[in-house]
């Protein structure tokens, strides 16, 4: 019987055929705990009588949300984690490499065809390498870290083709508002989102990330690119693999089929305060801006700081926008730092921070005060994401948020480029 | 029962905001439940009453800190259109329970409402509302009153084998 690429992965881990529809006790081949919800998920698992994880191996811990730890009890919370990582003997990569999707990614933890769970929606993003990753939440992690294994309810699958190449100023992040404004935010509850055609082939890593990344923001449980050469690359760079084939068969059912034109897509932007509120940048051009924030595991890569850059010139930014960019991990910064980028960005009036979640995670720093506006490269908008219930945020592309920093209002990068 | 009645796409973010997110003790989390965006829940929301939404209830993070603030405020159920998958997951595991109603939007904020699980009923506004049954698998460790409780007892998970949905 025809399989989807998901049906392929539960069938492969489970040695017999499975369908969307099947419910069942599935074993994982990686698990990720981070400052925010890990100390509860380590809780969970004490409880269900844990004494140690089912393999220390395929365990993972860092801290992105509250670091350097922002206040006490997160610095108590870390204390507790970095403990029981100790005890454990997980792999703690603690505060030193970045955004745990990033990381999670760089080091190699999520590969084709594995399933792997972390208890941050975002997890979804591992599906650039051809995971089918799936964000849990910290009850569930505690079962996880016990047995080894979790329930899953194999989904349907929504397939996204999208051919033909991108305009100047145009990527990744335009291309997913855009497929979010389309699918709402609750238009692939329960099911899996799978990426193809030319464009998708023709995306780097980092841009598949992007596009993985806010599957949830639709309701997804996994956003799905089947593994090519360059995922293959990818891997080899960072472990030992074997490439095999893994991609839906041709007459694989999908539940539903949408297919988007690269060529015609302009920059997009999400208003507040919901993610599926997308519209064409040139509909908000010109609303001011407080704060602009380029970073994240949606937007925070050297691709993500070099479309910045290239938007910027050698200009500067408006000095009435506090201007804060953060790459998503210590690998990231480094190569943003050695191209010379970080000295550009800081010359033109941007703070650049260490690798971290930030204004994203709405509770340790960048915050906004009532009546500001923010924009950003990050996943979520939603009423008092970013600080007050009273700011509102907007979602762009990196490009674009480079164009409006230096305007002082949202701007179409295609003018300023 | 009194009804709170909230919107679509209600947010965990909105639940509780990120700045709480170092707190895991529900009667604490609940002094901040929906704080900005609907600030006398905390102050008068009782043991017993329910909330009732619209479609996508719990979206965006996977933080279990939203059911657990519900739960601390006294709410054990929540009726809503449709629930995004991590909250729902995340309730059923710590024992909040997501009912589905399509005819949630019908019921009135601040009316009585009496749920009748056996009968899959919920009686509102003088009107009578299906709700959908609870899946198999997930009607277990609601039954048992969440995940820990349901695992509690287990020494080992018999893998690959199930049923369908």
């Amino acid at each position: 019987m025809a399989a989807t690429i998901t049906e392929m992965i539960f069938s492969r881990t489970c040695g017999k055929d499975v369908h969307a529809g099947d419910v069942m006790m599935v074993p994982v081949d990686g698990a990720m705990i981070h400052d925010i919800t890990g100390p509860l998920a380590i809780r969970v698992f004490q409880q269900m009588g844990g004494k140690q994880v089912f393999d220390p191996e395929r365990v993972i811990m860092l801290f992105d949300h509250q670091v350097p730890a922002d206040s006490i009890p997160a610095a108590e919370n870390q204390a507790y984690m970095r403990q029981f990582a100790r005890e454990q003997g997980i792999h703690n990569y603690d505060l030193h490499e970045g955004v745990c999707h990033q990381v999670v990614m760089e080091k190699g933890r999520a590969g084709p065809g594995e399933i792997v769970v972390g208890t941050d929606s975002h997890t979804c993003t591992y599906g650039a390498a051809g995971a089918f990753a799936t964000g849990i939440g910290s009850t569930d992690m505690g079962f996880v870290l016990r047995f080894g294994a979790l329930y899953f309810r194999v989904p349907e699958t929504i397939r996204i083709e999208v051919n033909g190449e991108f305009a100047p100023f145009v990527g990744a992040k335009d291309l997913i508002l855009a497929i979010t404004g389309d699918v709402g935010a609750d238009g692939a509850t329960y099911r899996a989102l799978e990426f193809g055609g030319e464009t998708i082939a023709a995306l780097s890593m980092a841009g598949r990330m992007t596009c993985c990344n806010m599957a949830i923001e639709m309701g997804a449980k996994a956003g799905i690119v089947p593994p090519d050469a360059l995922t293959w690359k990818y891997m080899e760079e960072r472990r030992a693999v074997s490439p095999f084939r893994l991609m839906s068969d041709a007459d694989a059912e999908f539940c539903e089929v949408r297919e988007y034109d690269a060529t015609d897509l302009v920059p997009k932007v999400a208003v507040p305060h919901n993610v599926d509120h997308v519209v064409d940048v040139t509909e908000v051009a010109g609303t001011h801006v407080d704060q602009v924030f380029i970073g994240s595991c949606t937007n925070g890569r050297y691709e993500d700081f070099l479309d910045a850059a290239e938007v910027l010139g050698d200009r500067s930014f408006s000095p009435d926008v506090r201007v804060i960019m953060i790459p998503a991990s210590r690998e990231e910064y480094l190569k943003v730092l050695r191209a010379g980028l970080i000295e550009r960005f800081v010359e033109a009036g941007a703070l650049l921070e260490a690798p971290c979640c930030g204004p994203c995670m709405g509770g340790s720093f960048g915050l906004l005060a009532p009546g500001e506006v923010s924009l950003s490269t990050s996943n979520r908008n939603f009423r008092g994401r970013q600080g007050s219930t009273g700011a509102e945020v907007y979602l762009s592309s990196p490009a674009t948020a480079a164009a409006s920093a230096i305007a002082g209002e949202i701007c179409d990068p295609r003018e300023v480029g | 029962m009194r009804v709170w009645k909230f919107g679509d796409d209600i947010d965990t973010d909105a639940i509780i905001p990120g700045r709480f997110l170092t707190i895991y003790d529900p009667d604490e989390l609940a002094r901040h439940v929906f704080e900005g965006t609907r600030d006398e829940f905390a102050a008068q929301a009782a043991p017993g009453d329910v909330i009732v939404a619209g479609r996508n209830f719990g979206c965006g993070s996977s933080r279990e800190h939203a059911p657990l603030a519900l739960k601390g405020a006294g709410i054990d159920m929540v009726i809503a259109r449709s629930f995004a998958r991590i909250f729902y997951r995340n309730a059923i595991n710590t024992g909040l329970l997501p009912l589905i109603c399509e005819e949630a939007d019908t019921i009135e904020e601040g009316s009585e409402v009496c749920v009748d699980l056996e009968e899959g009923v919920i009686e509102a506004t003088g009107r009578r509302c299906s709700i959908e049954p609870v899946p198999g698998f997930f009607r277990e460790i609601a039954d048992a009153g969440g995940l820990v409780a349901w695992a509690r007892t287990l020494e080992e998970v018999e893998l690959c084998t199930g049923s369908r949905s």
